[in-house]
């Protein structure tokens, strides 16, 4: 009805006799209905009618629990499937395990198999190699599946190589790969795609991570990494390919992507963790699911900006539909692909605090097993070894999408060629002959220590400059919490809970007609009758309150972000010097471990939803401050100059030129700030709260599936309503200005 | 699975000669369980180290302290060193009838209740008692529970309702429930170092005796009265009006399969017994010395021979 009422008033001036605006009009009817409200409380519903509530909640939970326990395919439990599957994906966990820092008998199998393989192809082609790989490989595959099953013949050739390396006291050669070589490897990579500027970054990082004791925790951590990057990035660019090929796949894949971004990672752990054994695999199976929707979008996105040309000169000699793919479309389309790859790469690592909930070591388990016995020195140390390292992980992969083809190979030799990698192969080749008789060169040693005339001196230990800040951050506390604290109880008091109070006080229908007129003004019907079913979904499941303390709690915390964010990066733009420092600050917050701000906020402000918004600020203003920035900068040069021209001041410029100009880029910063408090709400759960986040954080551990997974939809459903709204607003704008 | 992929094995590898299979025992890995918390994790070293002594290949997984049960019980993992009776009661038992095996009882005992830093009793006096603190409550209110006090109650998924006794015995507190045991401590230390009066949940053993000093408040002795009868307990009109017991059981949780594929290990498990001062003694390593878990656990191996030895 309320619908109906705001169609008649949509045009929104009429010659003559002046009509209300649109906005007028759905604040009046707003405003009325409040007070109606308020004079007469349970005329209009604040909740959903118990006895018409849909039950999705039992249903979601007793379908999980038939699948993980009766369901069958073809006569074989659905579970064995999965967990067979996962056994299947426990083998190259296993392999990256062996290489990266724990060594097994096995490693003389990878060594032969390597050698053999890049013979053959040196020799023939890559194909060949390939195959001769794979040939290698089955039998110790096997031989990994099937445990005490597989023939003695398989498993006793790496027994006895390494009986025999055991025997001449020459145990390291089928140790891991020792960190030298692979800190000298990341280095030179580093040169090879960025110079020595990246070299020098990724000099910088190895030895952070040597220096501080956490390189083993780094390796556990990237042997999930190394594994979920390639599976994410196939899936992605397979699925990619089937939405450019068939409609219906579009229709189907791309809400499906926009859902599997906007849930919280944690309320994937629950159901995955019961269908496919809890551990490395399920730490695995999250990761991909959360990191590959980039890679498809960046595949379709890839695929279809090619250049028409392209696929017409393709066409023209004589390509078949799949050659016209492989040879033409996806080479052409390498710089997006690459980019693609990189959100996986950083989207994995954003993911391994969270998998180690899941059961996934490395560093993520060190750092929750750190702030568990706050100590708070240890978990910053951790923090920024996952920081540096996402950090690098993002420059290698960008720099490699950049990388320019060098068209002058062909003049060099084939040494000139491939330097970097014959360098990497005799330091390799080095760093293990060295590890037979220095220990330190297979693992980094836990404290710098220096033997001389006085004895062994400690020269720096990561444990007392962690104890350090330890003593730092309490002291800080102590000596700031008066002065806060009043703060922070005015701040509660006469603001967040009776903005809370609002919310839970407004009835549901108040909530669906303001939502709906905005929806409906930017949007049309097609966004309308979305917002309207996901608003639907979550008063009818019973989910209202909860949802109402998210919406609350993000809506505060938006607020704050733009308030900080926005000049920000309007000072960013004007000034190159802010930019050059406050970028790399933003890069820090995006991949420092959102956990870590939680303690102090604790300690700070106490429970409560002080706390709550203030942990969600640091992460949550970073897109903000970036798209105001961007938004700044990409206005064009011209229009800059006629602003000068006539003769604006510069304040005048920023207000009436520049802003209304970049207004839409900020809204997209916007929309990005919201889906990350969303995100943070899981997160700031562990504070203590009461809204979505928590039910999602509780259903882990209560393994009540139904529960978890709705509370996650229903965040993403927010998500992606405020997503719809203000996207439409965004696109109407940018059309009105004649741009985009 | 294993099932699964052995009966496709098999048949797979029928025609291969097929030498025996490991003799008595297997050499696949025997899985523990790692949490989050440092008696947990130097005792699961303890354990893992004691086994491998005697030839076993030993992993160590970490896992969420609620779904490690189920996944004990599915065989995914094999042994858990720590299970609280106070946290995980519900998980354990819902475990057990899901198949798995609960390997004994330790000798320590555990207790979860109101615990006060002991500064506060300056403030104070009749603090140790429920009636005491309630007499003080408003010292504890903060902005937003006056004017009652804020009791800072357990992680919210433990499945505890401490505003059920609250009611019960008509105090003059309101919980705040946290999301995660951090959470206790970072309220904890901050109130701490600041001398500020707080009442919050706690248990023993943990590391918070060796870092903090305090106690525990008393309320009436539970019984099953307490829950059933209403005119028993200092509140004729309600039921909970008590404390929890004082001392829980701190159990060891197994896959059913351990027995029959590991005979050794699993006789291992079954003796290994701590007391309330080796867990102590074994968080200290760490919490206070500062060691690494897996150099607290030699250190600990080290320091209780004889024990190790009766295993």
């Amino acid at each position: 009805m309320t619908e109906v009422t705001a169609s008649t008033f949509q045009s929104e001036s009429s010659q003559g006799v002046k009509m209300p605006s649109y906005w007028g009009v759905v604040f009046g009817i707003t405003l009325l209905a409040l007070i109606f409200h308020y004079v007469s409380p349970g005329v209009l519903p604040d909740r959903w009618w118990p006895e018409w509530e849909i039950p999705a909640e039992e249903w979601l939970t007793t379908r999980i629990e038939w699948l993980k326990s009766e369901a069958t395919i073809f006569g074989i439990a659905f579970k064995d499937i999965t967990r067979a599957i996962g056994e299947g994906l426990k083998a190259p966990v296993k392999w990256a395990e062996y290489v990266l820092y724990r060594g097994h008998a096995n490693m003389s199998w990878i060594w032969l198999t390597v050698i053999l393989a890049s013979v053959v192809t040196y020799f023939s082609t890559l194909r060949n190699g390939l195959i001769a790989a794979v040939l290698f490989l089955t039998p110790i595959l096997m031989a990994l599946f099937f445990g005490d099953a597989a023939p003695e013949s398989i498993t006793s050739l790496p027994k006895m190589l390494s009986d025999g390396l055991k025997g001449i006291g020459a145990k390291a050669l089928y140790g891991p790969i020792p960190w030298v070589a692979i800190a000298a490897g990341v280095i030179i990579l580093g040169h090879w795609i960025g110079g020595w500027r990246l070299a020098l970054l990724c000099a910088f990082t190895m030895l952070y991570l040597a220096v501080f004791n956490v390189w083993k925790d780094t390796m556990r951590t990237m042997t999930i990494v190394v594994v979920a990057v390639p599976m994410a990035a196939f899936v992605g660019v397979v699925l990619g390919i089937w939405v450019t090929r068939s409609k219906i796949a579009a229709r189907i894949i791309t809400p499906i992507f926009d859902l599997m971004q906007a849930v919280p990672h944690m309320a994937y752990l629950a159901p995955v963790a019961a269908l496919f054994a809890l551990g490395p695999v399920t730490a695995l199976i999250a990761t991909v699911v959360f990191a590959m929707p980039p890679m498809a979008r960046c595949t379709i996105l890839g695929l279809q900006t090619v250049p028409e040309e392209i696929v017409e000169s393709g066409k023209m000699s004589g390509c078949t539909r799949r050659q016209l793919l492989w040879k033409v479309a996806l080479p052409s389309g390498k710089r997006t692909l690459m980019l693609g790859v990189n959100q996986v790469v950083m989207q994995t690592f954003a993911m391994v605090v969270i998998a180690s909930i899941a059961g996934a070591q490395g560093l993520g388990h060190k750092l929750l097993y750190s702030l568990q016995q706050l100590k708070l020195g240890t978990a910053i140390e951790l923090g920024i070894a996952i920081s540096v390292v996402a950090i690098v992980l993002d420059r290698l992969t960008q720099g490699y999408a950049n990388k320019e083809t060098d068209h002058f190979a062909v003049a060099k030799t084939w040494a000139q060629r491939h330097k970097h990698m014959l360098i990497f192969l005799v330091i390799l080749v080095l760093s293990y002959i060295a590890a037979i008789w220095f220990r330190d060169v297979t693992i980094p040693p836990s404290k710098l220590t220096y033997t001389g005339a006085e004895g062994k001196v400690t020269l720096f230990d990561p444990k007392v400059l962690a104890r350090w800040m330890d003593g730092g951050i309490r002291e800080f506390n102590k000596n700031a919490f008066d002065y806060i604290n009043p703060i922070r109880d005015w701040v509660t008091l006469n603001f967040l809970i009776p903005v809370r109070n609002f919310f839970l006080w407004m009835p549901w229908p108040v909530f669906v007609f303001v939502v709906g007129a905005a929806a409906w003004r930017y949007g049309g019907l097609s966004v309308l009758l979305l917002c309207l079913a996901l608003m639907a979904s979550f008063i009818v499941t019973g989910f209202w309150v909860e949802t109402m303390k998210t919406t609350y709690l993000v809506l505060i915390a938006t607020l704050l972000c733009v308030i900080i964010g926005v000049p920000l990066g309007v000072w960013a733009a004007r000034s190159e010097r802010v930019a050059n420092i406050l970028m790399p600050i933003c890069d820090t917050l995006q991949t420092f471990p959102s956990f870590i701000y939680l303690i102090p906020a604790i300690m700070l402000f106490r429970v409560g939803d002080f706390a709550n918004v203030f942990a969600i600020i640091p992460y949550a203003t970073v897109p903000a401050i970036r798209y105001t920035y961007l938004g700044l900068k990409r206005i064009p040069e011209v229009t800059v100059e006629a602003a000068i021209a006539n003769g604006t001041t510069k304040r005048q410029r920023l207000w009436k030129v520049e802003l209304p100009i970049a207004i839409p880029e900020i809204m997209l910063g916007l929309n990005q700030t919201i889906m990350m408090a969303l995100a943070m709400t899981a997160i700031t759960a562990l504070i203590g709260s009461t809204d979505l986040g928590q039910e999602v954080v509780r259903s882990i551990s209560t393994q009540n599936f139904g529960r978890g997974i709705l509370a996650g939809f229903f965040i993403a459903a927010l998500g992606i309503i405020a997503d719809r709204i203000i996207g439409s607003w965004a696109d109407e704008r940018k059309k009105q200005l004649g741009i985009g | 699975m294993h099932n699964f992929i052995k009966g496709v094995a098999a048949a797979a590898l029928m025609a291969m000669p097929v030498s025996a299979f490991a003799e008595a025992e297997s050499d696949d890995p025997i899985i523990i369980v790692q949490n989050n918390w440092t008696s947990q994790l130097v005792l699961s070293y303890v354990v893992g180290k004691v086994l491998e002594e005697k030839g076993y290949t030993v992993e160590y997984a970490p896992s969420d302290s609620q779904l490690q049960f189920q996944a004990i019980a599915d065989g995914d993992m094999h042994f858990q060193v720590e299970a609280w009776e106070g946290s995980m009661k519900s998980a354990f038992e819902k475990a057990v009838e899901n198949g798995m095996v609960d390997a004994g009882t330790h000798s320590a005992a555990t207790r979860e209740e109101w615990w006060i830093p002991n500064y506060v009793l300056d403030k104070c006096p009749g603090a140790g008692s429920w009636q005491g603190l309630d007499r003080c409550a408003e010292m504890f209110a903060t902005a937003e529970t006056k004017p009652k006090g804020r009791f800072v109650g357990p992680p919210a998924d433990w499945g505890k309702n401490y505003a059920d006794r609250i009611d019960a015995l008509e105090m003059n507190f309101e919980a705040i429930n946290v999301g995660q045991a951090a959470t206790l401590w970072a309220e904890l230390q901050s109130a701490y170092d600041r001398e500020e009066p707080i009442v919050l949940f706690n248990w023993t053993p943990n590391f918070i005796e060796s870092k903090f000093e305090g106690q525990f408040v008393d309320f009436p002795a539970p019984s099953a009265a307490c829950n059933e009868v209403k005119e028993w307990g200092p509140n004729p009109n309600a039921t909970g009006d008590c404390g929890a017991p004082h001392s829980g059981w701190l159990k060891k949780a197994a896959w059913s399969g351990l027995a029959e594929k590991y005979p050794g290990a699993w006789g291992v498990m079954q003796n290994v017994d701590f007391t309330n001062a080796q867990i102590a003694a074994a968080a200290l390593l760490v919490d206070v010395d500062g060691m690494e878990p897996e150099e607290a656990a030699d250190k600990w191996i080290e320091d209780n021979k004889d024990i190790v030895a009766s295993w």
